[in-house]
């Protein structure tokens, strides 16, 4: 018997489904994917989300503006500071409300500081997801400064709650400065290790070359942004094209891999984090003296109107949406979040590939749940 | 382009557009709903237009209406608008999809049908997207009241 008459004839193949979560540990959170597989190879994938939406849009029609920054927290928890800020500047930008060049350079090294933050989680847990345990406790020893540093300074380690339309809740703290600059001297020694560990080990490169491919015309086509729209060599920055806070008065580079597979995507957030390192460097020595806030009303009434503004999370472009009938709250407030258009291109990106490529690829895209399910 | 170059290009496709600036920063197009599909692959297909990229796709009750806004820019020229469409019907509000323009409209569809009850004709996979199928209702419409969940004091 040749092999093909094996294949065809003795072997009948059919076609199942699996639940993959929603108590997963590969899918990060409470996400549930319904996959199709036939043996080995995804046929399809479809995710059942919903499992934490609190329906934050709703609540924020009953909010006011100062309640709704605290709201936008609970998201995507680990760029929680960008988040705030997103709403702030969206508050700002329709109150016409100029903030102090203080606040702009804190706002941005503490956005800075909380993308190394979220990138170092999401590279200890990308390790583990593809098998390699140490480099989560590695990751966390470095976060570990970073959330030490905001707790001094914002009072909290992960809902920071820093920013208000306006300003700052308070100034920085006597040893912020001293401490993140300890922080950069520690991190620019550890970061090659980073490298040294996971980048250069055959088998991760094997588990991530050529896998989970998302084409350039794909990436835009669904949407997709942050570091999973620049490893299809897409530039989408909006650091770099709609300028924010004070990114424009500083020098780095928009990162961009055009291999579109989960290792130029895995390659993007490393040098992500040497970008914010330079960033920071930047601006840490010139921080300018000023008012941390400027005064609001108590009560903050927006014009009538519709108000957009996008920042660049960790994740990706997080859009805030305003729809103002003058009143003290939203007649209708939109996020758009970066997880909901990176997980609607996973089909793109796994269907023919096999079961564990899928893990590899949902750890490259970086999923927050509750960032999808808002 | 700017925003009055935009408005006259595109003036230029379509003729039947409502076009104001009125409290926004982008070029507002209000869009009849039968034109609305056509007016998008013209969007998006224009070579001096091209706008490629949704970045976001809201719905929105505006009381008597129920709306979809389209966040639009293109990638190439990095002008952006937005698209407005209304419909009438509350009880069986039906638009045209766009997932075949833009892909990442899927989902925003579907979040779209699950809070707002618009359907999509020609989506791929319209059903609910967070709440379970068997939920009653349009949670985010204004006249939506859940005497078991929501307590108004």
């Amino acid at each position: 018997m040749t092999k093909d008459k094996i294949t065809n004839d003795s072997f009948k193949t059919q076609e199942y489904f699996v639940n993959m979560g929603p108590q997963h540990p590969a899918t990060h959170g409470v996400l549930r994917l319904i996959l199709t597989i036939d043996g080995e190879i995804i046929k399809n994938i479809e995710p059942d989300l919903g499992y934490i939406h609190r329906s934050i849009e709703k609540m924020c029609e009953r909010d006011s503006y100062q309640q709704i920054v605290h709201l936008t927290d609970r998201m995507d928890y680990l760029s929680s500071h960008i988040n705030n800020h997103a709403v702030c500047l969206t508050v700002e930008k329709s109150l016409e409300l100029e903030v102090t060049d203080r606040v702009k350079v804190i706002r941005t090294i503490i956005d800075e500081l909380t993308r190394i933050a979220s990138h170092t989680l999401w590279w200890g847990v990308m390790g583990m997801d593809v098998g390699a345990l140490t480099t989560y406790f590695l990751a966390f020893r470095d976060r570990e400064m970073i959330n030490d540093i905001f707790e001094e300074t914002c009072g909290a380690r992960l809902t920071m709650n820093y920013n208000i339309p306006g300003g700052l809740m308070n100034d920085i703290h006597p040893n912020f400065i001293k401490r993140v600059k300890e922080f950069l001297v520690h991190f620019r020694k550890k970061l090659p290790e980073y490298d040294s560990l996971l980048t250069n080990n055959v088998i991760f490169q094997k588990r991530t070359k050529g896998v989970g491919i998302l084409s350039y015309k794909d990436a835009i086509s669904y949407g997709v942004s942050g570091p999973v729209a620049r490893g299809s060599g897409y530039s989408s920055d909006v650091r770099k094209i709609h300028s924010y806070a004070a990114y424009d008065k500083v020098n780095f580079d928009e990162v961009l891999f055009t291999e579109g597979d989960t290792l130029s995507r895995y390659k993007v957030r490393i040098a992500e984090m040497w970008e914010s390192m330079k960033i920071i460097e930047q601006l840490i020595d010139n921080i300018p003296e000023g008012d941390i806030s400027v005064p609001t009303k108590a009560v903050i009434k927006l014009p009538k109107g519709e108000f957009y503004q996008k920042v660049e999370t960790a994740r990706g472009e997080l859009g805030v949406y305003i729809n103002s009938t003058g009143t003290k709250n939203p007649y209708r407030m939109k996020f758009r979040s970066p997880g909901l258009s990176n997980l609607n291109a996973l089909n793109q990106m796994v269907v023919g590939g096999k079961i564990g490529d899928l893990v590899a690829t949902m750890a490259s895209l970086d999923i927050v749940v509750p960032d999808i399910d808002r | 382009m700017t925003n009055e170059e935009l408005q006259n290009k595109i003036a230029s496709i379509n003729n039947s557009l409502e076009f104001t600036e009125e409290a926004s920063e982008f070029l507002n197009i209000t869009v009849n709903k039968d034109d609305l599909h056509k007016l998008c692959t013209d969007l998006k297909s224009d070579t001096d237009l091209s706008f490629d990229y949704l970045f976001c796709m809201t719905g929105i009750d505006y009381g008597k209406e129920l709306g979809v806004i389209y966040h639009l820019e293109s990638i190439k020229h990095r002008h952006q608008i937005v698209v407005k469409v209304k419909t009438e019907d509350r009880e069986n509000p039906v638009l045209d999809s766009v997932t075949d323009v833009w892909k990442t409209a899927e989902f925003n569809e579907m979040e779209i049908f699950d809070f707002f009850g618009v359907k999509f004709n020609n989506h791929p996979n319209l059903k609910r997207l967070f709440l379970t199928p068997d939920w009653n209702g349009f949670p985010l419409r204004k006249d939506y009241v859940d005497v078991d969940n929501i307590v108004i004091k």
